[in-house]
């Protein structure tokens, strides 16, 4: 049975203008103002070629310049102090001078995945409320709660202080109540919602501990600085 | 019996080049249009974009860049394949003659080193900027877990190619990683012996890190790129705020999408 009956025309009196029924929130995007738009070739394609050859002109001059490191060979019997994963796993090794290894090297980056994973199914970070638009006064309060909460959460399982993840959880704290209150440039910051500040914090932690396990990181991983005794 | 002039059949080589590049000249937007359409490798992209979207400050350029890292790493890669051979006793020679016997082979296995490192920067920076930008909300959801997948696997290729110099650097390098794997409760020291074809690094473990990073993570990222991309396009390309007239263009792009 046919129901519909498609129709072509040109006459908008006679052509029915098409009808679009979205439920609440749906999200569908309705052209309201005619964006405009660029052909592919050329404009596109020549920003890309562009930005390939800018960053191939890069990496070829540091390569240039700068000769990537090799050591003397393997030698499984002679273990170097420190013995230091590659950068990017330095975050990680610096957690586990902190956490048993359970916690640091299973639990924690575990969780870390998860969180990222399950980002986009919780409508986080999209609807953007700020964080401070209200109840300023409750929402400062409870957001030190939550710090000092954290902070103490971090210490608690750990078996040296970890001051490198407390320090910037603290700091973090203070740029928050900096911006709830409007101080300077943190002004600025006024509209950001929870999310923001979140995704802020876990990038500052991992910055934080990475930068420390590659510069500040010795002989038996004690602290050291980088421009007196160079870099491990 | 026909009026029309009858059509002149175009000469050999015009006939040879229209059987691989199917449209004339880019000068008009058929034929513009018909660039993209016509060839694989442009068809990832839609034959107009917003101007909006092409902005360096809408994107960064982020993923697009760490893509391009990609391709020079394959290129720097597939080159030190043909001097490095992965064998306790051959490895650590062959890095040596890289260094000071092959023409520009420093200069190569610099280019991979570099490369390798700025693409794990990248790809976090790009993973930044789309969480920042809300870029994922719906249809994007899923592409967001591919892309947190295409980053763990980023940083799986790097550490497995950490381990090939065979220098004291890679050694317990790769040495403090797999302890922290034989840390995972439940099977933790099967992965790791898995991984190394033995208890602790050896000849073993060297052939594993070079099949897993020459074929097998590079063939599983390729795949998980392409369908990144894919479905980038599918969903709309860039993820902007709603376009709402001329005099809004210069604030919306930086601050993300929000509805």
């Amino acid at each position: 049975m046919k129901r519909f009956e498609p129709v072509i025309g040109q006459d908008v009196g006679e052509v029915p203008v098409r009808l679009l029924f979205t439920q609440d929130e749906a999200g569908v995007l309705v052209d309201q103002a005619q964006e405009p738009m660029v052909m592919t070739v050329p404009h596109l394609i020549l920003r890309e070629l562009i930005a390939f050859l800018v960053l191939t002109w890069i990496l070829v001059m540091v390569s240039l310049l700068w000769d990537a490191p090799l050591e003397a060979i393997a030698n499984p019997s002679q273990t170097p102090n420190p013995s230091k994963a590659p950068w990017y796993f330095l975050g990680l090794q610096e957690l586990l001078h902190y956490y048993p290894p359970l916690i640091a090297g299973i639990v924690l980056p575990g969780l870390a995945v998860l969180a990222l994973v399950i980002i986009p199914y919780f409508e986080i970070n999209i609807r953007r409320p700020p964080l401070f638009d209200e109840k300023r006064g409750k929402r400062l309060a409870a957001l030190w709660v939550t710090i000092i909460g954290a902070c103490v959460a971090m210490s608690l399982p750990a078996e040296v202080m970890p001051w490198v993840l407390v320090i910037p959880t603290l700091l973090g704290g203070l740029v928050i109540t900096g911006s709830a209150l409007g101080l300077g440039v943190l002004a600025r910051l006024q509209d950001r919602s929870l999310a923001f500040w979140l995704m802020s914090w876990f990038i500052l932690e991992l910055t934080v501990l990475t930068i420390v396990g590659t510069f500040f990181r010795g002989p038996f991983w004690m602290l050291t600085l980088p421009w007196i005794e160079g870099i491990y | 019996m026909s009026s029309f002039p009858k059509k002149k059949r175009p000469g050999f080589a015009k006939r040879v080049w229209r059987s691989i590049v199917r449209h004339g000249a880019p000068n008009t937007n058929r034929n513009r249009s018909l660039a993209v359409f016509t060839n694989l490798f442009l068809h990832i992209h839609p034959v107009k974009v917003r101007r909006r979207a092409m902005r360096f400050r809408a994107t960064y350029y982020l993923g697009g860049l760490t893509a391009a890292t990609f391709f020079l790493l394959v290129v720097s890669g597939a080159f030190l394949m043909i001097y490095y051979r992965p064998d306790p006793l051959r490895a650590y020679g062959d890095m040596k003659d890289l260094q000071y016997v092959v023409w520009m082979g420093r200069f190569l296995r610099n280019l991979h080193r570099w490369a390798a490192h700025t693409m794990v920067l990248l790809a976090f920076l790009h993973l930044c900027r789309v969480f920042f930008a809300a870029a994922y909300k719906p249809p994007r959801e899923f592409n967001w877990v591919i892309g947190v997948v295409l980053m763990g696997l980023t940083l799986l290729l790097s550490y497995t190619g950490y381990l090939l110099p065979w220098d004291q650097l890679a050694f317990w390098g790769v040495s403090v990683g797999t302890n922290i794997i034989s840390a995972m409760p439940a099977g933790g020291d099967m992965v790791k012996l898995l991984l190394l074809g033995g208890t602790g690094v050896g000849g073993n473990a060297l052939i594993r890190f070079y099949v897993l990073h020459c074929f097998i993570l590079p063939a599983v990222l390729t795949v998980g790129i392409a369908l990144h991309i894919w479905r980038f396009r599918k969903d709309g390309g860039v993820c902007l705020p709603p376009y709402e007239g001329p005099d809004q263009q210069a604030t919306t792009a930086s601050k993300g999408g929000s509805p």
